[in-house]
């Protein structure tokens, strides 16, 4: 026989013994400590910002996308190499990294064996390269794409490189974009008679674009804002032309800020600042269109 | 019409022309092909990567011993007389991750507890995107701010005798870095961390706090303390924040006031230099490559490993 209520014996409760023992302040004080953790990397952000702004303003004006960097005259030096440089560097970046990280996402969402040793490789494998130093990649491409395959200190060994340090990235906000579009669409469209390959081209990828695109504008403002593995290939000497084509000398943004963050007179610290204005802004603006993709046209299945 | 062209099968049953594979679909099998090598370009870049280490890792221990390599005390490889220990540029690397740990890892947590157990949906929706442009600012500009402002505008202040470049403030910014990858990893995986548990707590009497620390904070403890060793990695890793603000001068010293050359800024600084192939300048950088690696990799693994652990428990 199972208890009933009348089985069990009234509880005597002493008075006070069900209030809270515990003081309101230390829950208080928890959560201030919690905010203040959060408010000091929010500050430093905003001090990072506003420094920023304040040091490079006097020099984010039209001369610096129009002229050329400069060692004697930082008073009228540009940074139009370096601008034109970043574009060639990441379009080309862009045309090769994009392409093969949504076919890998492909392959590892749609075919193969999830639990095959392959797949098992891959996957794991693409988790290590996610987190493997970028500078490391820089040896990657000073040895093999710079003087193995010997294609020199030029746009391509560049954008090669930053291609393969972005491609975990690709392929891991790819494959979630595919995971989320659900089974049912995919039955559907071989039940009309649509091969495997029809499928994923016709309705898997497009209803999966809006997440594939936010993941590559992100992999591709990490790219932008790069530098370390490219002082390995060559970017760091100072240009002053436009790069004209993928066998061209070039450098980018975050190398001229390096450049002249290095020097010691005051002007070219000005000067970097206002390069690093208009780097932040272009990351914002990309940013921006990522989260404007994601919440626009993110399907609810 | 339609009823003369259909075909018999062998039992008898009757397909309409229209259902028939119309022919063998080569090009699928092509795609399938295709995608299968951009998979295996992943597999490629690490063959790549160990392959483009190994080779002149193999040719300078052929030089340098490897003992004079791991425990000397001198490092100086590009001078008329080289010496080859590493130990000042693990050093300087260990001291300044330290630092960025100290303030990664507390802060980075107590964000991560925040965001996941106290703040709104909709407090967590603005927060969180806002956090995460931290992590978006290029590191070069991390190292701009170490140098021209931590250094100057807030350190300067309180310790009048540090250097121009210094390993406080480099691994306090890359500290600040840092946090978004720890509070956003932290988060997800007290995400999983089931409903019950916590209302299990409540129903015990536990307070918010309580419930935080004592049950959820345990409850995500191996994705938590992935995420920390993440951290580690990316701060061993990071070049650009050191290579700023830390100086280029090898020194074994844990004062952090002074100048210290980290691995990865020792490479920077010799790759950048135009090394011809073959020598030993430009065998050294990848020795100390080897040695970042093999650092960063076992850490990666490790990190791999104990989120799989907390996805096995709770998804």
């Amino acid at each position: 026989m199972s208890p009933t209520l009348d089985d069990i014996a009234p509880l005597e409760i002493e008075a006070g013994t069900l209030q809270s023992h515990h003081s309101e302040l230390p829950e208080k004080g928890f959560r201030w400590v919690l905010l203040l953790s959060l408010a000091i990397a929010l500050l430093t952000l905003a001090a990072l910002l506003a420094f920023i702004l304040v040091s490079g303003a006097p020099r984010f004006n039209l001369q610096l996308f129009t002229n050329m960097p400069s060692i004697r005259l930082p008073e009228i030096a540009g940074a139009q190499s370096a601008i034109t440089g970043t574009i060639w560097v990441i379009v080309t970046t862009a045309v090769i990294s994009l392409p093969v990280g949504i076919m890998a996402a492909v392959y590892l969402e749609e075919y193969g064996n999830p639990n095959g040793r392959f797949h098992r490789l891959v996957e794991i494998n693409i988790q290590n390269l996610a987190a493997v130093p970028s500078i490391v990649y820089g040896i990657l491409g000073l040895g093999v794409i710079a003087r193995a395959l010997a294609l020199g200190q030029t746009v391509i060994t560049a954008a090669l490189t930053l291609s393969l340090l972005i491609l975990p990235i690709i392929i891991i906000s790819t494959r979630e974009a595919i995971r989320a579009v659900p089974q049912s669409i995919r039955f559907g469209s071989m039940a009309l008679g649509a091969t495997k390959w029809q499928t994923i081209w016709k309705q898997v990828l497009p209803a999966a674009t809006p997440g594939t695109a936010t993941g590559a504008i992100l992999a591709l403002s990490r790219a932008i804002g790069e530098a370390a593995p490219l002082l390995l290939l060559g970017a760091v000497t100072f240009i002053t032309f436009n790069p004209n084509g993928l066998m061209s000398s070039y450098t980018v943004m975050p190398i001229q800020i390096y450049n002249w963050v290095s020097q010691s007179r005051d002007a070219f610290h000005v000067l970097a600042a206002a390069l690093c204005i208009v780097l932040l802004l272009l990351l914002l603006l990309m940013n921006g269109a990522a989260i404007f993709l994601r919440n626009k046209y993110q399907k609810r299945w | 019409m339609a009823a003369a062209s259909v075909t018999l099968r062998k039992d008898g049953g009757q397909i309409p022309p229209s259902f028939r594979q119309s022919s063998p679909r080569y090009g699928e099998k092509v795609i399938g092909v295709l995608l299968l090598a951009a998979a295996a370009i992943s597999i490629l870049t690490t063959v790549g990567i160990i392959w483009s280490l190994l080779v002149p890792t193999i040719q300078f221990f052929s030089n340098v011993p490897v003992t004079d390599f791991l425990f000397g005390t001198q490092w100086s490889p590009l001078f008329a007389s080289p010496e080859f220990g590493v130990l000042p540029l693990v050093c300087g690397t260990l001291v300044i991750t330290g630092i960025a740990c100290l303030v990664a890892i507390p802060l980075g947590l107590l964000s991560a507890i925040y965001l996941s157990e106290y703040a709104r949906p909709k407090t967590r929706a603005t927060l969180k995107p806002i956090l995460e442009l931290l992590a978006g600012v290029p590191t070069v500009i991390f190292g701009f701010f170490a140098l021209e402002f931590v250094t100057q505008v807030v350190l300067k202040p309180i310790f009048p005798e540090i250097q121009v470049f210094n390993a406080l403030s480099a691994g306090l910014v890359m500290g600040v870095m840092i946090i978004p990858t720890v509070a956003s990893l932290s988060e997800d995986a007290m995400a999983a961390v089931p409903h019950g548990l916590r209302e299990g707590g409540y129903a015990l009497g536990s307070t918010k706090r309580q419930v935080a620390v004592k049950v959820v904070v345990p409850a995500a403890l191996s994705g938590i303390v992935a995420a920390f060793v993440l951290a580690v990695s990316r701060a061993i890793g990071e070049t650009m924040i050191v290579a700023v603000a830390a100086g280029l001068q090898p020194n074994l010293s844990l004062n952090v006031l002074e100048g210290m050359q980290t691995m990865t800024s020792f490479i920077a600084a010799a790759g950048s230099g135009d090394q011809p192939t073959g020598s030993i300048g430009y065998q050294t950088i990848f020795a100390v490559g080897t040695l970042l690696f093999l650092m960063t990799f076992l850490m990666n693994m490790v990190s791999i490993r104990l989120v799989r652990k907390y996805r096995e428990v709770y998804e």
